[in-house]
């Protein structure tokens, strides 16, 4: 039964009756969404194009003249290419791996406590960091960090370590990078799975404590396989976003001394197209950049999701 | 359903079974965890709160530890004698207003449609989001075409370029067609009840969780964001707080003005410091007032969204 079976059958009242109307009326309702859809997601789809070009202010996405894969090659061919790329998948990897398990054990960890008011605590502690802005972390994470009035320091000087200028060395830029993520989005990442384990069945537990089972025995048996489509889901999720390294974080961490280590594609494509004000613009070669990155991105998705779907049940489509 | 079975288990287990040692045991190691984890995530705000009410010598001698030594104001009278960070707040403040606004007036707009079962060209339309989830044109293509749009540094590129999120608008429609009973819907169109009548009568009034879950969604990333900003404004008085932000915390350029009273330069860079906590403090109040509502909401939409994978 739905609105459109009911409607031509009760012909009755005004207005709605006619299916011709009916249809103006949604595509009216649906048209802001429409345009915006058209100018600000496939326009700028079409103006892709330049990456094939040299693009030129003066004459515009259509006017620029084509150069076939000038710029791609120009990329391969860079010093750095091997460099950002290498930089993107090496975050992108370490933080799946770190941040991969964290929520799973927090949300079981969190399943095992019987006391409601610290249960609640709990929650409402580790969601806060998420609803920090990522201005304010990074700005955190550079204070608390400081050779001098940084805390973290001076807890290595109270150990008898010596106070290092952790943002300067790039050696430490990943792990920074991925354990700051990890403090700020654990306990976010576990809400999902907080839900996935209070949907099992109860009376699995029941009956495997009848059998003797202990609670370290039903939580590797009953609570993980339990959540494990979704951890399989997430995992798919993540793996196709591997080339994607978010630009706002490591944007605002990077500085020149850290950059062999920060630098990723993202990163890159902003510079070539807005950098410093010494380097000359090129919106084309960025756009080449940025075309490879998103290309890989799909192929990665594609890709994980049909291994999922053939070795498991479990896939996003 | 799902949370009464849940509350009911353990005093299950606890009437059927006296608790062993080496399950009290087992609770003791939970609680330690958890208790470390909680330590973790507090202390590094609870610093942040701390030095921003020390003496800025104390703090960058590293004297600040567990209680605001020589506790003053002086950093927040900084914060709120700089032009630029009240302006940025006005900016944001009206960002997020009118941004929210524009995006669940979009949303409903764009939920409501594809919500309806049978829909001719719904699959089309589920298909062209659904897309831009996985392609996009990229950073350089949507300036040109921004700048091309002529909304360039205006009130505008704040708003318009993120007036729809497809995550959120799947959520809103995953709640409008599994959340709504099917029955009233119905009931209204035997009456003659145009779309938008069953929107605003029918379907509006029972969404209210769904709505507060939207507007903070929205509003949150709204006064969080920062990225649009750097990328289409170059005025300085339409900057949001999170780029002055940004300015003074990260690049570290605090205006003169607010220590042109402050004759040592030493001086100066002390109290910057300290007003880089008392900063943090201001630009994130309003989120850590509504943060009680903001928690159970957010869990909700998460919870939703999971429901469809």
């Amino acid at each position: 039964m739905s609105l459109h079976t009911v409607k031509p059958a009760k012909k009755k009242g005004k207005g709605s009756t006619g299916s011709s109307f009916d249809n103006l009326e949604i595509f009216l309702l649906h048209l802001p969404t429409t345009i915006w859809y058209l100018l600000f997601c496939y326009a700028p789809m079409f103006g892709i194009q330049i990456a094939f070009k040299n693009y030129s202010f003066r004459k515009g996405i259509w006017g620029s003249k084509w150069v076939g894969l000038t710029h791609f090659q120009r990329f391969f061919n860079s010093y750095y290419c091997g460099e950002v790329i290498y930089n993107t998948l090496a975050i992108s990897i370490y933080s799946l791996i770190v941040r991969t398990p964290l929520p799973i054990i927090l949300a079981l960890l969190m399943n095992e406590v019987k006391t409601k008011w610290f249960k609640r605590t709990v929650q409402t502690v580790t969601y806060a960091p998420y609803f920090i802005s990522t201005v304010v972390m990074c700005s955190m994470v550079i204070l608390f960090l400081s050779p001098d009035s940084g805390f973290i320091n001076r807890l290595i000087v109270l150990l008898g370590g010596e106070k290092k200028y952790f943002m300067g060395i790039p050696g430490y830029f990943k792990s920074i990078y991925v354990w700051s993520a990890a403090w700020q989005y654990t306990g976010w990442d576990a809400v999902i799975y907080m839900a996935a384990l209070s949907g099992i069945d109860p009376q699995l537990h029941e009956a495997a404590m009848i059998d003797g089972a202990g609670r370290l025995r039903r939580i590797w048996h009953i609570n993980l396989p339990g959540i494990k489509p979704t951890i399989i889901i997430l995992l798919i999720m993540s793996c196709g976003t591997l080339m994607n390294v978010g630009f706002e974080k490591v944007f605002l961490l990077q500085n020149d001394l850290n950059r062999s280590a920060s630098d990723v594609i993202s990163t890159l494509v902003y510079r070539q197209g807005f950098g410093a004000k010494d380097t000359k613009r090129d919106f084309s070669y960025s756009t080449a950049v940025n075309l490879f990155n998103s290309v890989v991105n799909c192929v990665l998705l594609v890709a994980v999701n049909t291994a999922a779907r053939r070795v498991g049940e479990t896939s996003l489509w | 359903m799902q949370k009464t079975i849940r509350k009911d288990a353990p005093r299950v287990q606890n009437t059927r079974k006296p608790r062993s040692t080496g399950d009290r045991v087992f609770d003791w190691c939970v609680y330690i965890l958890l208790a470390l984890v909680l330590v973790i995530i507090l202390y590094p705000l609870y610093f942040v709160l701390i030095a921003s009410f020390s003496d800025p010598l104390e703090v960058i001698a590293g004297n600040v530890s567990f209680l605001p030594v020589r506790a003053n104001l002086e950093s927040y009278r900084l914060v709120f004698k700089n032009s630029q960070v009240m302006t940025g707040y006005r900016n944001t403040i009206l960002y997020t207003l009118a941004g929210t606004s524009l995006n669940i007036l979009m949303s409903i707009c764009a939920a409501y449609p594809l919500s309806r079962p049978k829909l001719k060209g719904k699959g089309f339309g589920l298909a062209m989001m659904v897309f831009t989830m996985f392609f996009s044109g990229g950073m350089i293509p949507t300036y040109i075409i921004i700048s091309d749009l002529g909304i360039l540094d205006t009130f505008w590129v704040m708003i318009l370029p993120t007036a729809l999120s497809v995550y959120n608008v799947m959520i809103m429609r995953t709640f409008f067609s599994t959340s709504i009973p099917r029955e009233l819907e119905e009931a209204a169109v035997v009456d003659g009840a145009s779309h938008l009548r069953i929107l605003g009568s029918v379907i509006l009034p029972l969404s209210k969780p769904i709505l507060a879950v939207m507007v903070l969604y929205y509003a949150v990333s709204h006064w969080n964001s920062y990225f649009n900003a750097l990328l289409y404004l170059s005025d300085q008085n339409r900057y949001p707080l999170q780029l002055i932000l940004r300015a003074i915390l990260i690049q570290n350029q605090a205006s003169e003005e607010s220590f042109s009273e402050i004759g040592n330069t030493y001086n100066r860079m002390l109290l910057s410091e300290t007003m880089k906590y008392a900063l943090i403090i201001v630009s994130c109040v309003p989120v850590l007032i509504l943060y009680p509502f903001l928690q159970k909401y957010f869990v909700q939409g998460v919870m939703i969204g999971s429901v469809k994978g």
